[in-house]
């Protein structure tokens, strides 16, 4: 495995990484959707993602990575291997309603699985096991990599450039949240819940404006047009070749500091509020800008107590919402699709009016 | 290699390609595209995978062979240089199932993919300005990450690769270009152009040197005053993308390893920058005296560096670099402002976006096409490998009923041979093999063909440029492509080649300027050449054009209103005999009769429109392709 750059020694693009980490504080926000220049560090951020987030418990020898906690999903592979009590978890990440006895579990990084260009449509559903079929005639069943992001983050670099078909297959699985295979004879169904991240250039085509609406959240990122900051993002990735242990140990300390604050973060969400005037104020927010559904209030509000949490706060309120606002709503206006003067100086006219700022 | 190293070195003459602005003294004299080439060779045998690679223009022919020759001779022998053909398939490109092993074998067989052969190498990929935008992407991929990963057939694997490419530009037209996306993050653009061979006389570097560099490569310091002078040059040509800059900065640390030093200075910036960055300038650099009134020169330090530079023990400034005064950042802009390319400056100068800038290249369209998508129909026999889809289940189905036979034949065999048969194995043949097919609509692309002239930029351009984007915008609700053409002035030129990308589209459209002549005939015959190049692709091709039909610019671009008009209604009988489904609108203050006589020899429909606003115009013009491609006939001639 190469070398990662860290998380924390990416230069700019702040709401590319605010957008990254609400995801991961609550995956329930739905997917990300990275879209902008090129050298931008779009790959480069989701890698380093990975490095970043603390583990998770996961039950032994299960393919999908099921939680300890919730073995009543969907999985059979978990269902039969309930037994031993499990033995030294009483590690952070573990959840802490863990019963008492369970399946033996062990602490696995959370996944966070690159689409590559190129993969068949069998690796990525899971398919038949070619091997077993040629050489014994059986029919099994081979998980794929629907399978391997269970409970993570599912990345596909130049997303628009993703066959269609497979771009559909995974919004629907990412949006139920199980994957069902039909094929060659098998009928398999297995959980499926993953945080769908896809970035791309717009120069090489658009993604279609009904699949743009199920990304939880959009991020444009521009390349940084200022000497010093480009210096900076040259300097950081030189000093990282030359010597990619070296810096990656340099700044460790401030990655084990954000991956504190998740861990932190992901605690108490459950307890953040969300009074009910911010609730108006996300809905108002929506109606002037005349969103379609009810999606984009969902994800406001979900976003929004997911930075809240992360920022240690107890409550909800307008700061959060409009950090969060535009990458939670910019890619669901209704607009002419010409329209260049775009959906971000559209929301911030919205927020000035309606917050009085 | 016999030859160039013998020839004597003298001047080389007609140094095309290569002037210094306003005859301002080039520092690093202006040198001959071949040598600025051999340096490119050298720096990028020194770190293939650093580099990323070279964009070689250039045709076929002895120039680029000795080039290529020349490239194998700096690489150690060991490094594998192999070429990626065309029309590869992802199995051979990044690996996959080995069909013939598998079934041979009776298990799955892994074919290792042509870029984890080249791990150490160099990859060549043809005619670099054909290949889709998604085997770009792929081999972009490997690049960034040293790795392949693979996921196919079965298969999940990491492959380690690191490997340099050399993309083999032969494009001709305008409309051709390399995946913006490769070339982004190859270092070097190099540009062969028409150079005779007799020119090409600088000898390759040596291997020794080369090995010698290499080895020394991971110890090379570099200054921070030069980094920070090479982004600021990347800032000052426009050259936007980060990913640029760093590979501006490797080259530099290449440029001094192979002179032998341990730290890199001035000159090899300098170097780095003529070679990487001079190329691919968007902008020219403001003057630097009025730039230093603008804004001082960022002599600020950037924000603190992070604690774990290094670099502070970095040796001072060398010694040797010359005394100037004037800041670093300013005498590496010149010197690479010298090597901006001179069709480049010429463009910059006149305020035009040069080509690279604007168009993303590839074939987006293309890639989305071909025997791979679309709905299911069904599967036929076929050979898997050339890219087409194993239809699995109806290859096993065909190959069931010749099993107990060929289990019989293969006993045979295997008693004659002495050997044990394998048992219970499912015997598939290469006949049995059953690909996938698919079936999609066949896409149609829409070429504007717009007149930009004075004339018409009095009357109604505002309202075609509306007029155009909502077209645009439906045609994206269509999924289908657009392109767009503007004559003005000299000729006609094509703003935006045919796309879906509808951020490319509005640029242009925003950047479309009014004003000069009207060159009808050459709008014409570019809309046709256009055209017919979207149908050789296997699409179809609508054409829209919107005018007053007033040409007064004859084909040779003379303004001589009768001849423009005879060129016009000739290049229009030539579109109508190619069959181009064709609309044309009047803009005009009143209809134009001779618009209308331009619209007849076309075999277009004509459409006056003098008062219509965009929307209206809009409007029309979908009635009307609904209706042109909904009977897809070919159209009766109807000249005059």
């Amino acid at each position: 495995m190469a070398a990662v750059f860290p998380f924390s020694a990416i230069v700019g693009q702040d709401e590319m990484k605010l957008a990254l980490l609400i995801a991961s504080v609550d995956p329930s926000v739905g997917g990300v959707l990275i879209f902008g220049d090129r050298g931008t560090g779009k790959s480069t951020a989701v890698r380093a993602l990975a490095a970043l987030l603390p583990t998770m418990r996961a039950v032994v020898g299960c393919p999908y990575g099921c939680d300890p906690a919730k073995v009543a999903g969907l999985c059979g592979a978990c269902d039969g291997t309930a037994g031993k009590p499990a033995a030294a978890s009483k590690s952070k990440a573990a959840i802490a309603a863990k019963p008492a006895a369970g399946p033996r579990s062990h602490a696995v990084p959370v996944p966070v699985v690159d689409l590559p260009l190129g993969a068949t449509e069998d690796r990525v559903v899971g398919a038949l096991d070619l091997e077993r079929a040629l050489a014994h005639g059986q029919k099994a069943f081979e998980p794929g990599l629907l399978a391997r992001a269970n409970r993570g983050f599912l990345y596909i670099d130049e997303a628009n450039l993703l066959e269609d078909h497979l771009v559909d297959l995974l919004l629907d699985v990412a949006a139920s949240g199980e994957n069902v295979v039909e094929r060659e004879g098998l009928s398999i169904r297995h959980p499926a819940r993953f945080v769908l991240v896809g970035s791309g250039n717009p120069e090489e085509g658009e993604l279609r404006p009904q699949l743009l609406d199920r990304f939880g959240l959009s991020v444009e990122v521009k390349t940084p047009t200022d000497l010093p900051t480009r210096i900076e993002v040259v300097r950081r990735r030189d000093t990282f070749e030359r010597d990619p242990a070296a810096f990656i140990a340099a700044w460790e300390k401030e990655d084990a500091k954000l991956r504190r604050r998740l861990t932190a973060a992901r605690g108490h969400l459950a307890e953040v509020e969300v009074p009910d005037r911010v609730l108006e104020q996300a809905a108002a927010l929506c109606m002037a800008l005349g969103t379609d559904g009810l999606r984009g209030e969902l994800t406001l509000m979900r976003s929004a107590r997911a930075l809240a949490a992360f920022e240690g706060d107890r409550a909800v309120d307008d700061s959060h919402l409009k950090r969060v606002a535009a990458p939670a709503l910019r890619h669901r206006l209704r607009r002419n699709p010409l329209e260049d003067a775009g959906s971000a100086s559209r929301i911030e006219r919205a927020i000035a009016e309606h917050f009085g700022a | 290699m016999p030859g160039p190293a013998q020839v004597p070195r003298t001047a080389v003459p007609g140094q095309a390609g290569v002037s210094s602005p306003d005859g301002a003294p080039a520092r690093p004299a202006a040198r001959s595209p071949w040598a600025d080439s051999m340096d490119a060779l050298a720096l990028f045998a020194v770190d293939p995978h650093g580099l990323g690679g070279v964009l070689l223009r250039a045709r076929a022919g002895p120039v680029r062979d000795r080039w290529l020759h020349a490239l194998r001779e700096a690489l150690p022998p060991s490094a594998p240089v192999r070429r990626v053909p065309l029309q590869i398939g992802d199995g051979r490109l990044l690996g996959g199932l080995d069909l013939a092993a598998t079934l041979n074998a009776g298990r799955p067989v892994a074919e290792r993919g042509l870029l984890a052969e080249v791990d150490g190498g160099v990859a060549l990929v043809a005619m670099a300005e054909r290949i889709e935008t998604g085997v770009a992407a792929k081999i972009a991929a490997a690049l960034d990450h040293g790795e392949i990963r693979i996921e196919r057939d079965g298969f999940s694997t990491l492959l380690p690769t690191r490997f340099g490419v050399v993309a083999l530009d032969e494009s001709a037209h305008d409309d051709e270009s390399v995946p913006a996306t490769l070339v982004e993050r190859l270092a070097f653009l190099v540009d062969l152009g028409d150079l005779p061979l007799r020119e090409a006389i600088e000898p390759p570097p040596d291997r020794e040197c080369v090995a010698a560099a290499r080895e020394r490569l991971p110890s090379v310091l570099l200054d921070d005053a030069l980094l920070e002078a090479l982004c600021a040059t990347a800032l000052a040509l426009g050259v936007d993308s980060p990913r640029t800059t760093i590979a501006a900065v490797r080259a530099a640390r290449a440029a001094a390893a192979l002179d032998g030093r341990d730290h890199v200075v001035e000159a090899d910036a300098t170097l780095a920058a003529r070679l990487v960055l001079a190329p691919r300038a968007t902008r020219m650099p403001a003057d630097p005296e009025t730039e230093a009134e603008a804004e001082p020169p960022p002599e600020d330090p950037p924000p603190p560096p992070p604690p774990e530079d290094a670099r502070d023990e970095d040796p001072p400034p060398d010694d040797d670099m010359p005394a100037d005064d004037r800041p670093l950042d300013d005498r590496v802009l010149d010197a690479v402002k010298a090597a901006i390319p001179g069709g480049l400056l010429a463009l910059l100068q006149a305020g035009l976006q040069p080509k690279s800038a604007r168009s993303a290249g590839g074939r987006s369209g293309a890639m989305q096409r071909g025997q791979r998508r679309g709905r299911p129909a069904g599967s036929r026999p076929g050979d898997p490998r050339s890219g087409q889809r194993l239809a699995l289940v109806d290859t096993l189905r065909a190959a069931a009923p010749w099993q107990p036979l060929r289990r019989r034949e293969r006993e045979r065999q295997a008693s004659s041979a002495g050997g044990a048969s394998r048992a219970g194995r499912i015997d598939v043949r290469r006949d049995d093999f059953r690909v996938q097919r698919y079936r999609e609509r066949a896409q149609t692309t829409t070429i504007f063909a717009v007149d930009a002239s004075g004339s018409q930029a009095l009357n109604r351009l505002a309202e075609a440029k509306g007029a155009v984007e909502l077209l645009l915008a439906d045609c994206y609700v269509r999924r289908d492509q657009v392109a767009l053409i503007a004559f003005r002035g000299p000729g006609a030129e094509i703003m935006l080649p045919p796309t879906r990308s509808l951020t490319r589209a509005k640029r242009s459209l925003a950047g479309l300027p009014g004003g000069g002549g009207t060159p009808l005939a050459a709008g014409i015959d570019a809309s046709r050449v256009l055209a017919d190049s979207v149908r050789r692709k296997g699409d179809s091709a609508v054409l829209i054009m919107i005018t007053d039909g007033r040409g007064n610019l004859a084909r040779d671009g003379r303004p001589d209103r009768e001849r423009a008009q005879a060129d016009a209604l000739q290049a229009a009988n030539e579109l109508r005999l190619c069959g181009v489904q064709a609309l044309l609108i009047d803009t005009g203050p009143r209809p134009q009769p001779a618009a209308e006589k331009i619209a007849t020899a076309m075999g277009a429909r004509y459409l006056a429109l003098p008062y219509a606003d965009s929307a209206a115009l809009s409007g029309a013009v979908k009635q009307v392709v609904a209706s042109e491609t909904g009977t897809a006939r070919p159209r009766p001639g109807r000249a005059p």
